[in-house]
């Protein structure tokens, strides 16, 4: 991807986030508090230190867009106001409104419901709503 | 007419090197009023400053414009030039060519252009400058120190020793403050209550020095020189004069589950009580919603067993007025409670504790009697956790926006302490920055790291699981890029420092300014900064900011040789440059007394005679000792009888035309 794309994509993802990624002080607390950073690639804190320094490639391909829970405890501790969770979410949704990027596909349900038949309804529809446009 | 001397300075090549002096004093000439123009080097050297007597003497000049650098620089220089000269001081105006004009421009024809405007502004105004005398007033010779902390103690101890008396305030029932709830001060480790208990004693047995503990201040009003002052001493319910502190009340008192504000809620005391046994004055005091006597009507065993009959249930509160010269904040400060970040459990395991209860447990004095141990089960820790920056460095949505700046300190010399005495327990501090600028500080946090095995983390805690008893502290290392859990048995907060509650209350009644903290503003953040903007209110200790002791004591000492500047004085010699009330045209709408910062406009019903109509009416008039020449109030005044003396709207219009004349 081009560095001017690159860059759009970054802009993009301040405006529609709201957030600022320099009001970060690295101070490590939203990582310390998020309940899936052990199967994430890259820590939240690392997120936002990624998209303030304009290193988006890597946050684009990074399994940490899809194993956020988005239970926003980093946005609720986060000492200064920086708002992780939504970062996550903006390049999130950078990724998933692409043409063919929709992560979560309506064929993968069956295998959904063959892990756990009683799976709730709206857990899906949920899913569907993160992780698809 | 005046007639006026025009002084071009070319500060070296400072305003010469940009600005064409010759072209700016040729013009000088021509300006109304002008009768003289000269051109010097250095206009504030001492040939420049003779030039212009002579020019005074020579030519007869009323005034004096100088075009030179900033006013804030050398007006009082050329003041003191005029006055030497013979002429009112404030017959000379400043023209500003070097800050304003040549240091920020490079284009030598523009900047010319600039400093002939300016200096055509500076005539069109001193044409219309009429000299001014300042006022004067007494000084009461007697200072106020509000708090009684070290801060409150070192300001008035050095107030005290140059001869003048001193009166403390102070809210709790002792002076000493939060020091004298601490063990051991970084970064030399001696004992706190060693070092300041003596000059507790000082402050009490000084001749100069009257203390009123368990007393707040009620009201102020007045000015710098003559403050009016009343004092709220609280009802002790002990009579002063006859107890002799023996303590047999104390220990009679059947009431023992008060908690004790001095061991920060660890322990208990009765009813009636001391804080803490070297407290200042050793007088007890009945804690009226914990005594049974107030709350029942019965008991009244302190007052039987008393030798001297010096409980005294009926003891009212007592309002002592007083005048003061100076006024010495000094109110130090409260820690932040952790409360509201529930991730630390705080107040939920009595494993987590702030650093100022660790304080206390760690006392020899306190709690515990120094042994450190698990308020959960008594148990020895083996492992320990310290959290720094808790509610600072945060949006201020989130806690305190400052640094605290004495944290890193103090939980390098705990988590040292600890180590001292259990060298077995492990202690791990989570950091974000470790701060320690300061004398002997950087060397003292690595001692703690390398000579005591301190396991220093960079990163914060996440939470706070409680498990089975143990406290699993789930973190990020961010130097490995992982995440870490420590299995904790005491977790110590390091919580921000906060202004004193009530302080904005204080504030208000001082109309000294605060900011958005609480913290009380300093005169100028470099210059003056044991100052208050309010004239005779000075700033000791963490009531303007947070520091530590070294620093407060350093600053307590400033700020009283600035209140000793006002106590040697036998009068004060104002700023003439302040409003003026035209009774004729006010109109009685208190927009000038709503604006006033700092309370310097009142109203009077008086007998006008407007050009021979005399009726009564409501005008503003202005206290020339209070009025500090801010103008706030001539721009709030919509009928135009506000000015302010040396800064006329006239004299600001004319100086406007000039700079609008082509």
């Amino acid at each position: 991807m081009s560095a001017s794309a690159l860059n759009d994509i970054r802009e993009e993802v301040l405006r529609i986030s709201g957030a600022n990624p320099k009001k970060c002080m690295s101070c490590g607390k939203c990582s310390a508090s998020c309940p899936a950073s052990f199967e994430m690639d890259i820590l939240p804190h690392h997120f936002v230190k990624n998209i303030r320094d304009g290193n988006i490639e890597n946050l684009l391909k990074s399994k940490t867009l899809w194993k956020c829970l988005s239970c926003f405890a980093c946005v609720e501790r986060c000492p200064r106001a920086v708002e992780p969770a939504n970062l996550v979410e903006a390049v999130r949704l950078a990724v998933i409104r692409k043409k063919g990027e929709n992560y979560l596909k309506v064929d993968d349900i069956p295998e959904f419901i063959e892990l756990d038949n009683e799976i709730p309804q709206q857990l899906i529809v949920s899913a569907f709503r993160k992780y698809s446009k | 007419m005046q007639r006026i001397g025009a002084f071009v300075c070319w500060c070296g090549s400072n305003i010469a090197g940009t600005v064409d002096i010759d072209a700016v004093t040729k013009s000088a000439a021509d300006e109304p009023g002008v009768v003289y123009s000269a051109e010097y080097q250095y206009m504030c050297s001492e040939g420049g400053q003779l030039a212009i007597r002579r020019a005074v003497e020579e030519h007869g000049l009323t005034g004096i414009a100088v075009c030179a650098c900033s006013p804030r620089m050398h007006e009082t220089t050329f003041r003191k030039t005029a006055a030497a000269a013979g002429l009112n001081p404030y017959m000379v105006e400043i023209a500003n060519i070097r800050e304003h004009c040549s240091w920020i421009h490079k284009n030598r024809e523009s900047a010319t252009e600039k400093a002939t405007i300016l200096m055509r502004a500076a005539i069109a105004k001193l044409n219309l400058n009429k000299p001014l005398f300042p006022g004067e007033s007494g000084v009461v010779k007697r200072a106020l120190v509000i708090g009684g902390g070290i801060a409150g103690i070192q300001t008035a101890l050095d107030i005290a020793d140059a001869g003048y008396e001193v009166d403390i305030v102070e809210k709790s029932p002792t002076i000493g403050g939060r020091m004298a709830q601490l063990d051991k001060t970084f970064p030399t480790l001696d004992c706190s209550a060693c070092i300041l208990t003596p000059k507790m004693v000082d402050a009490a047995q000084h001749d100069n020095i009257s203390l009123y503990t368990y007393s707040e201040v009620d009201e102020v009003s007045g000015y710098v020189g003559s403050f009016s002052v009343k004092i709220r001493q609280k009802a002790r319910s002990v009579n002063r004069e006859l107890c002799n502190g023996c303590g047999d009340c104390i220990t009679k008192c059947p009431v023992k589950k008060a908690n004790s504000e001095f061991d920060e809620g660890l322990s208990k005391r009765s009813a009636i009580y001391v804080p803490f046994a070297q407290a200042v004055p050793n007088i007890p005091v009945v804690d009226r919603e914990n005594c049974t006597r107030f709350k029942t009507g019965k008991c009244g065993l302190c007052e039987k067993i008393c030798g001297t009959k010096a409980i005294d249930f009926e003891q009212q509160d007592e309002i002592i007025e007083r005048e003061y010269g100076v006024i010495i904040v000094a109110t130090g400060f409260k820690p932040l409670s952790p409360e509201r970040y529930g991730e630390y459990l705080y107040g939920q395991s009595p494993d987590v504790l702030t650093s100022l209860e660790f304080e206390r447990m760690m006392n020899a004095a306190g709690p515990t009697g120094g042994v450190l141990k698990r308020l959960s089960n008594n148990e020895k820790p083996k492992s320990i956790v310290f959290i720094q920056c808790v509610g600072s460095r945060a949006d201020a949505k989130k806690g305190k926006t400052y640094c605290s700046k004495i944290c890193c300190m103090y939980t390098a010399k705990h988590a040292m302490l600890v180590k001292e005495k259990y060298p077995d327990i492990d202690v791990h501090v989570f950091y974000i920055d470790v701060r320690t600028p300061g004398k002997n500080f950087d060397e003292f946090y690595r001692r703690a790291a390398e000579q005591y095995d301190v396991n220093y983390i960079k990163g914060m805690v996440g939470k706070l699981a409680d498990e089975d008893g143990r406290l699993r502290v789930i973190a990020s290392d961010l130097l490995d890029g992982k995440q870490i859990t420590i299995d904790a048995d005491l977790v110590v907060l390091a919580t921000a420092v906060e202004a004193s509650p009530d302080v904005r209350a204080l504030g208000t009644m001082l109309t000294a300014s605060m900011d958005q903290n609480n913290f009380f503003t300093e005169a100028h953040p470099k210059l003056r900064p044991v100052e208050s903007p309010t004239a005779g209110i000075f700033l000791s200790g963490v009531c303007q900011g947070p520091k530590d002791i070294p620093e407060t004591v350093a600053q307590a000492g400033a700020a009283a040789v600035k209140a000793l500047g006002i106590l040697s004085k036998n009068k004060l010699i104002g700023n003439p440059c302040i409003a003026e009330s035209n009774e004729l045209l006010c109109n009685g709408c208190s927009c000038c007394e709503n604006v006033c910062p700092y309370g310097a406009i009142e109203y009077t019903e008086k007998e006008i005679n407007d050009h021979g109509n005399r009726n009564n009416r409501r005008v503003a008039q202005v206290n020339e000792a209070i009025c500090q020449g801010c103008g706030a109030c001539t721009v709030a005044c919509p009928s135009g009888s506000m000015d302010l003396k040396g800064f006329t709207n006239r004299q600001i219009m004319a100086e406007v035309d000039a700079i609008c004349r082509t």
